[in-house]
This record gives C-alpha cells, structure tokens and sequence, in this order.
C-alpha cells in the first residue's frame, strides 16, 4: 500500500504499525521521535498498537530540546 | 558553513532579546547551506537554562518550509547568561540526523554572539556563519 510520510508517498507493508515504519525509517531513537497522523499527534505508548492504513498521511520529527549548561 | 541573511540574524537576535531571561528557540529553513526563513517557536520549558520546542509547532513550521519548497537546515536557541557554545545538553539531545545548530549568546547583552554548529559523533564540529 501507498502512504505519505514527511510529504514524501512511501510504499510500506499491510498492517505495519507506526512503531515498525520508524524502523523502516531507520529511526534510532524512537522514543525521542514525535509522530502525526493525518494531522493527530500520536501519543507515544500507541505508536506499537496503531495501525497504518493505505493513504495515511504521516508526519514524523525529533525532539528538539537543549540547555546553556 | 550557514549563510544567513542580515534581517534573519536580526529576527533572530531580537527573539532572544525578547524571551530573556528565558531561552528563545525556533527554526531557520533554506536551501542548501543558505537560510531563507525564520520560524520562531515556543520554548515549552520557559526555563533560562533549558529549552524544547513545542511539537505542535514544530510540525507547523516543517510543513509550511515544505510548501515553501524549504527545508530545515538548522536549530537555534539563545543563551541568555554563558557563551554560544554547544552545551553537554545540547549535544545529549542532537537526535535530528543532518541538522545544524546555530546559538545566540547574550553573555553581554550589546554584543551578541552568534555561532554556528553541526554535530559528529556526538561531538560539535563549528561552522562559519556567513552573514549577508
């Protein structure tokens, strides 16, 4: 199936979860990672259990965060 | 090497001026090595010491540099109080592949200082900022 992640149409596996298309993504850190579907903030505890349908658009980013010391 | 445009530097300053104490943070898109846009975001911390943008408004802005057919080239942030230098915090939590990073000192209030950054390995590796 075709989906759209970061703008870009992707072709990924039926029943993949947001969890394994970051894998797929090669995300690293997925714990540090924010993801959007069709426009709804994920929470990050559904991200195992949500399943990716075909034209799903989804939008991922890393946590953007610091400090001065 | 970021090249930044004159009246970028100055948005960008002028955040920092207005957030402190707090650290101003937000986005600079562009082409290539040139930045093109400011995107001012909320530092959800409202910390002097610390900063995380808001995701909400993170998407916002990657999505509207991408209409723009602009990417997002770098991250920056204010450092009210110590020098523009990478802090054990700022690379503890450099997650984004490729970004840079661009910080604004007001360690002296009339003389900001402005640096450029990449992170590798874990490690800054500074990077010229041309202003044009």
């Amino acid at each position: 199936m075709q989906i759209i992640v970061n703008g870009k149409a992707v072709e990924a596996a039926d029943g993949i979860t947001v969890a394994q298309l970051l894998v797929e993504q090669k995300v690293q850190t997925p714990e540090y990672v924010s993801v959007e579907l069709n426009g709804e903030i994920l929470d990050r505890q559904d991200f195992a259990t949500t399943v990716v349908a075909a034209g799903d658009q989804i939008e991922f980013l890393y946590f953007m965060g610091g400090g001065a010391r | 090497m970021i090249i930044l445009p004159s009246d970028v530097l100055a948005d960008m300053v002028d955040h920092a001026r207005q957030a402190a104490p707090i650290e101003a943070c937000g986005l600079l898109a562009g082409t290539g090595s040139t930045v093109e846009r400011i995107y001012r975001l909320t530092n959800v911390e409202r910390s002097p010491e610390h900063f995380s943008l808001d995701p909400r408004e993170q998407f916002a802005a990657v999505k509207d540099a991408r209409g723009r057919r602009l990417e997002i080239l770098a991250l920056y942030h204010s450092h009210p109080a110590t020098p523009a230098r990478m802090s054990a915090e700022d690379l503890r939590l450099a997650f984004t592949p490729g970004i840079r990073y661009v910080i604004v000192s007001l360690a002296d209030p009339n003389r900001p200082v402005i640096k450029g950054f990449s992170v590798s390995n874990g490690q800054p590796v500074e990077e010229p900022v041309l202003i044009t």
